[in-house]
């Protein structure tokens, strides 16, 4: 579903700030893999989240989706097969539009967008079916601006905006950090749901190791632009966060990030 | 003052315009100044050669789109900052815009234009002609409204509202941006055009500080009526346009000396920007928030 091959990318090259944030890494994810991803500070997590979003064109290296290469393919482009949820929960949604346009927004994509109106009867009735699934009230307020929403119930309808179109690969960018501990764990269970629902394939950026843990099929460990660790699920179902941080003791010089939450 | 209303309605169609860049694509476009002026050239110059009026508002519309792209193409392609983008054009089509003329000024008070049969009729400085511009205002204005509920439409608020999530969303940004300003600036030249009739000639140095104006509208309008949905913010564009050309009437009347509007325009922006920074005023604002949060739960 999603391949990544020897991709490297650096920031500032030729500087005397010159950083590898990805150094040749190789991914490869099948279909319906939901892959946790753990590391230290400036591992290259969010770097490796934004080459395959097409935010960033990596310097070497091919990313391939769904059987098609987009390496070098522009972000809007490739927006149809890759859905994403940021860590700013003000980040995925656009707060003077209301709930049911920022929905339209999401479930065109991939469509031409003409002329026809972005809301129509028809389609209120879906957005309004599709809210319900996050039992959050919001499927009667379509008409409310999305700034007037909590972080919490905006990272829901991120959500709900990055899974509709279902897209080939999902990237979920620490999108529980920021929230509180009931809402990143409302958050948590939903994406689970989303996930199961569409059949997603799935990669997501966390610092929280038990979540690392409980969630997905595999698990992920970055370090210096490079991943580490591989734990596969037989092998994930076994580990602790103990575990994890003994490992990550291994490698030289290596910090988990100074965010980690062992539970 | 039926004056001062029937310059409002007719400037509004222009602040319709300076919304939709300024508030809308959170895109400030200095090309109002030139597109303007290039509305007013091209349809003074047409109508004087005996083109239909109809046809020569079509082509001071393309000409408007035409100066908005440019500046849109200058900072997609060219990755020019906003402010600059619309300077360089701006600049550039006082140059068109004298070649479009063939001299400073193009006087129409022989044609046959979109006032004469309103002077004919004696309308122009009564209330009527204020009515008959209203519903044209109106006509405009509702169509904007039209098409920012459109899925296109929507995609161009994304962009201005959260370009990063309308990218991720599959929005081509460039193009929506580009789009915005073409719409923005044929509105602006549509206003020139009507403008040049109004005033019965084309002038070079027409458009010169418009951009203030328009901001003046679409900043007192919001000040006063607020903006929450689209419909009202386009309706607070039209009435702030039409504040603003009383309050310059008000100060004309008060003696003060035509030569110095441009300044007080400009002392009028200050005072709408920098007020609402004032304490007094966020808690009035704060107010009204809390009651809208109130309502809407």
């Amino acid at each position: 579903m999603l391949q990544l091959e020897n991709i490297t990318k650096r920031f500032f090259a030729g500087t005397v700030n010159e950083r590898t944030a990805l150094d040749g890494l190789n991914l490869k994810l099948g279909e319906g893999d939901f892959v946790t991803v753990i590391g230290s500070n400036g591992a290259g997590k969010s770097t490796l989240l934004n080459v395959i979003s097409g935010r960033y064109t990596p310097d070497e290296g091919q990313v391939t989706i769904d059987g098609r290469r987009v390496t070098r393919q522009a972000e809007h482009r490739r927006a149809s097969r890759v859905g994403r949820v940021f860590q700013d929960p003000m980040a995925g949604t656009s707060p003077h539009l209301t709930i049911e346009e920022n929905l339209a927004i999401a479930f065109g994509r991939g469509q031409r967008r003409g002329l026809g109106l972005a809301v129509t009867g028809s389609k209120r009735e879906v957005f309004r079916e599709e809210l319900k699934s996050l039992e959050l009230g919001l499927e009667n307020r379509l008409q409310m601006r999305v700034g007037m929403l909590s972080g919490g119930q905006r990272q829901a309808l991120s959500l709900l905006m990055a899974t509709y179109a279902k897209p080939a690969i999902l990237l979920l960018d620490e999108h529980t950090a920021a929230l509180d501990p009931s809402r990143a764990e409302l958050i948590t269970r939903l994406t689970g749901e989303q996930v199961a629902r569409h059949h997603l394939t799935a990669l997501m950026v966390t610092h929280n190791m038990q979540q690392a843990i409980e969630l997905g099929n595999r698990l992920i460990m970055m370090h210096e632009g490079r991943i580490v660790l591989d734990v596969d699920e037989k092998a994930k179902k076994n580990t602790t966060p103990e575990h994890l941080l003994e490992e990550f003791g291994k490698i030289k010089g290596a910090t988990l990030s100074d965010r980690t939450l062992l539970d | 003052m039926v004056i001062a209303a029937e310059l409002g309605l007719i400037y509004a169609i222009l602040a319709i315009g300076v919304y939709l860049t300024y508030r809308v694509l959170d895109f400030p476009d200095l090309t109002v100044d030139g597109s303007f002026t290039t509305g007013a050239a091209l349809s003074a110059v047409l109508i004087v050669s005996g083109t239909p009026i109809w046809v020569a508002l079509i082509v001071s519309i393309v000409g408007g789109m035409a100066a908005g792209v440019v500046t849109g193409l200058l900072h997609v392609w060219g990755n020019i900052n906003p402010l600059l983008a619309g300077i360089l054009t701006q600049i550039a089509l006082y140059s068109i815009n004298l070649r479009i003329m063939g001299k400073a000024n193009v006087p129409l008070l022989r044609q046959s234009t979109l006032m004469t049969p309103l002077r004919e009729a004696g309308l122009l400085g009564t209330w009527g002609a204020v009515a008959i511009f209203a519903v044209v205002v109106a006509i405009v204005g509702a169509a904007v409204y039209g098409f920012l509920g459109t899925g296109f439409g929507v995609a161009i608020r994304a962009t201005g509202d959260n370009e990063l999530m309308a990218r991720s969303q599959g929005v081509n940004t460039g193009v929506t941006k580009v789009a915005g300003l073409a719409i923005s600036n044929g509105l602006v030249a549509l206003c020139g055009a009507f403008m040049a009739q109004y005033q019965g000639y084309a002038d070079i140095s027409m458009g010169i500080g418009l951009i203030v104006a328009g901001l003046a509208s679409v900043i007192i309008g919001q000040a006063i009526f607020g903006m929450t949905a689209v419909w009202q913010a386009v309706l607070a564009a039209v009435l702030g346009s039409v504040i603003y050309r009383a309050v310059i009437q008000l100060a004309l009347n008060a003696g003060l000396n035509p030569n110095d509007m441009k300044m007080i325009s400009a002392v009028i922006v200050v005072i709408a920007l920098v007020l609402p920074q004032w304490s007094v005023f966020k808690k009035i604002r704060h107010r009204r928030r809390r009651v809208m949060a109130a309502e809407a739960v």
